[in-house]
């Protein structure tokens, strides 16, 4: 997994309530049975005029000017602001390989679904909760100064504005090491391997009808 | 100390615990199909690692699978490719159980593992997919996992979690006629938001719960992840020991006795705290119908669609307006009143013997409306299409003007060919209203199977309770 330690970048809105994972990467793109090349197709439904299919080639279907995304001063962020419950909806992973591979490295929002808010972490995705407060704030700052820019100091689990004001975030410390480390979940959990043998053995002997 | 369910199922599967609380939960049953789990089959070949526990493993092709026309086989090429795929992969790894598409027990993951008996009380379920909860039926701790996850369960049987607080939602008294476990789950959503159980692990109970059947208690937890909450369950009772005898994987003989002896605990002791509890009176739930893009926008069947000045906070004010534009609807419409083009009765939510046998008794003898351009009704599984023709259900929906289908997600997702197009408008027994859920432009309202074959004969959303 890619490293997050410190991201300086451009910021982008999405100012809307329950943005579900079928909006984020609609699903006939889930079909396919590779990790990457979702980026294209992320919010397909609200970024391009016309039905979305796998194979396109997505350079030449027209994009819809309304959606926030698409606008020129938008063009190249990595830093994603969101409102309540973003991520709702199915369990899929191709939602996070789709933001990050649109090119975002953090979303922040006021709160996130329990799957995705999982799901990120495991991809090098940082998803920050912040108090309305702030992300209105973030909102504002960011419509009206173009170019606005955030850095995100997961280190110091701080989100510094361009005026200087730091925002403070929470982060579970496991999470947090295993992202500065880019650290694979897999290799820390297989370190529990002999323990792991040891509960299934003991469960097995108490519950047989478990494993058959 | 007294505990929770949730605290019982918890405690019995750590296998270890960090410094900050994240746990390492042994996973019992692992369910697999072809969407979420060829790029975890994929890690794990290229990391060089093998499946932990071969047996945990139950499989099936459901998301992409054609409900008509099997002799052609799946003519989708990148569907085909996924399915065979999954074949591939569990040719080369193994599996408990494994029915390919066409296998006569092959259906939706969630309805397959608890008819076969591979869902069994006390377990830890996970699938990549996040109806999973529908297993906490069974007193399950069932969690619905990303890719990453599938591959982290397949190479260590284990799921890295944090402990969830605990949720009490009660369903007191009893429900009216013609009032389902589907109408109970989306006033509860419409209740709490679909945000209202976020960090919470949900445990349903109070007598209309007790009272439902177990195809009822699947219903309910199914949709606990509409309510935020990545797992919901329910305590074990005589209900849910009796659906399980005599099943393909349950216990039997000396087995069967001490597993019953076990699965008796699996309730929440009487004095146990949990850190919410949201009463809610079952008899004064109408049938209910969503109006909007998310299952948190509904109303009962005696309601109408609201208006976004109802709504103080502006974010969830345009979001209704958002909605509604979408849903080409107008404030205070009555939901009587709003006409539909497409009737879906199947999906993980509402595909079982019992949901198609309340649709059918309202479609029986009646025909559906001239404006209603598609009916289907797709069986949650093989077993259960074989179980309905049995009964003669299927003669009663085809009598009607409804379509049989064969087993799979079909129009809950729309993977396959079965979908909406722009503008159409569904009465759905599915889970999700969200945006091009159904197909992209499609319009859905989320409703119990009766409701939906109440629609399909009116052409319009009608109340249940009266047609008959």
């Amino acid at each position: 997994m890619e490293k997050f330690i410190k991201l300086d970048g451009l910021v982008a809105p999405l100012d809307r309530a329950n943005v579900d994972t079928d909006a984020i990467i609609p699903k006939q793109f889930l079909k396919s049975i590779k990790r990457s090349g979702f980026g294209p197709n992320a919010f397909d439904e609200w970024r391009y005029m016309d039905q979305g299919e796998p194979g396109q080639d997505n350079s030449k279907r027209p994009k819809n000017p309304n959606f926030v995304l698409n606008q020129a001063r938008y063009q190249g962020a990595s830093i994603l602001l969101a409102r309540s419950n973003f991520g709702c909806g199915s369990s899929r992973e191709h939602a996070p390989w789709a933001l990050q591979d649109f090119g975002f490295r953090a979303i922040l929002a006021e709160s996130f679904a329990d799957i995705f808010y999982n799901n990120c972490f495991k991809n090098g995705l940082l998803p920050i909760v912040l108090p309305k407060v702030e992300m209105d704030a973030l909102f504002g700052l960011t419509e009206h100064s173009p170019g606005y820019r955030l850095t995100v100091d997961l280190a110091a689990q701080r989100i510094v504005r361009p005026d200087g004001h730091a925002i403070p975030f929470d982060v579970d410390p496991f999470r947090k090491e295993c992202l500065l480390n880019g650290w694979d979940d897999i290799g820390l959990t297989l370190r529990h391997a002999e323990k792991i043998r040891e509960f299934e053995a003991r469960r097995r002997a108490e519950q047989p009808w478990l494993f058959s | 100390m007294a505990r929770t369910l949730y605290e019982k199922l918890w405690d019995s599967h750590v296998v270890h615990v960090e410094d900050d609380g994240t746990a390492l939960l042994y996973i019992d049953r692992h369910l697999v199909h072809e969407v979420t789990s060829p790029q975890a089959f994929e890690g794990l070949k290229l990391a060089g690692r093998k499946l932990w526990r071969v047996s945990s493993i139950v499989a099936t092709a459901d998301h992409n699978t054609p409900t008509s026309h099997w002799e052609q086989g799946i003519t989708d090429p990148v569907s085909r490719q996924q399915v065979e795929t999954l074949d591939a992969n569990i040719r080369e790894t193994g599996a408990l159980a494994y029915f390919p598409f066409k296998d006569k027990r092959q259906g939706i993951v969630h309805v397959v593992g608890p008819e076969n008996g591979a869902t069994l009380p006390g377990m830890t379920v996970v699938c990549g997919d996040s109806h999973t909860s529908t297993h906490g039926a069974f007193a399950c701790l069932a969690h619905g996992i990303g890719t990453s996850e599938v591959e982290h369960v397949m190479a260590t049987q284990c799921l890295l979690q944090k402990k969830s607080k605990t949720l009490l939602v009660r369903f007191n008294g009893t429900v009216g006629a013609g009032v389902t476990a589907k109408d109970l789950v989306l006033a509860l959503i419409g209740r709490i938001g679909t945000a209202g159980g976020t960090g919470y692990a949900i445990e349903f109970g109070g007598s209309a719960v007790r009272g439902l059947s177990m195809e009822g208690r699947m219903t309910v937890c199914n949709m606990a992840i509409e309510a935020g909450a990545r797992v919901g369950f329910v305590a074990v009772d005589d209900t849910t020991i009796a659906y399980l005898k005599g099943r393909g994987f349950a216990p039997r003989g000396d087995d069967w006795d001490k597993a019953v002896a076990c699965w008796r605990t699996l309730v929440s002791d009487a004095d146990a705290k949990f850190d919410a509890v949201v009463d809610i009176d079952a008899a004064s739930i109408v049938p209910q119908v969503t109006w909007g893009t998310s299952p948190e926008m509904v109303t009962g069947i005696d309601g109408s669609v609201p208006a976004p000045e109802d709504f103080k906070d502006p974010v969830k004010s345009e979001g209704v307006a958002r909605a509604l534009q979408y849903m080409g609807l107008t404030p205070r419409m009555r939901i009587d009143q709003i006409a539909i083009d497409k009737v879906f009765i199947g999906s993980c939510t509402n595909s079982r013997i019992e949901d198609l046998r309340a649709a059918a008794a309202v479609a029986k003898g009646r025909r559906i409306a001239a404006n209603v351009k598609l009916a289907l009704v797709v069986p949650g599984s093989g077993l259960i299409k074989e179980q309905a023709e049995a009964e003669g259900l299927d003669k009663i929906f085809v009598a009607a003007g409804f379509e049989w289908r064969q087993p799979g997600c079909s129009m809950c997702l729309a993977m396959n060919d079965d979908r909406l197009n722009p503008g159409e408008r569904c009465a759905s027994t599915s889970n999700r209203n969200f945006e091009g859920r159904q197909g992209a432009g499609g319009r859905t309202h989320l409703v119990s199977p009766a409701m939906a074959a109440a629609a399909a004969i009116a052409g319009h959303f009608a109340d249940v309770r009266q047609l008959s």
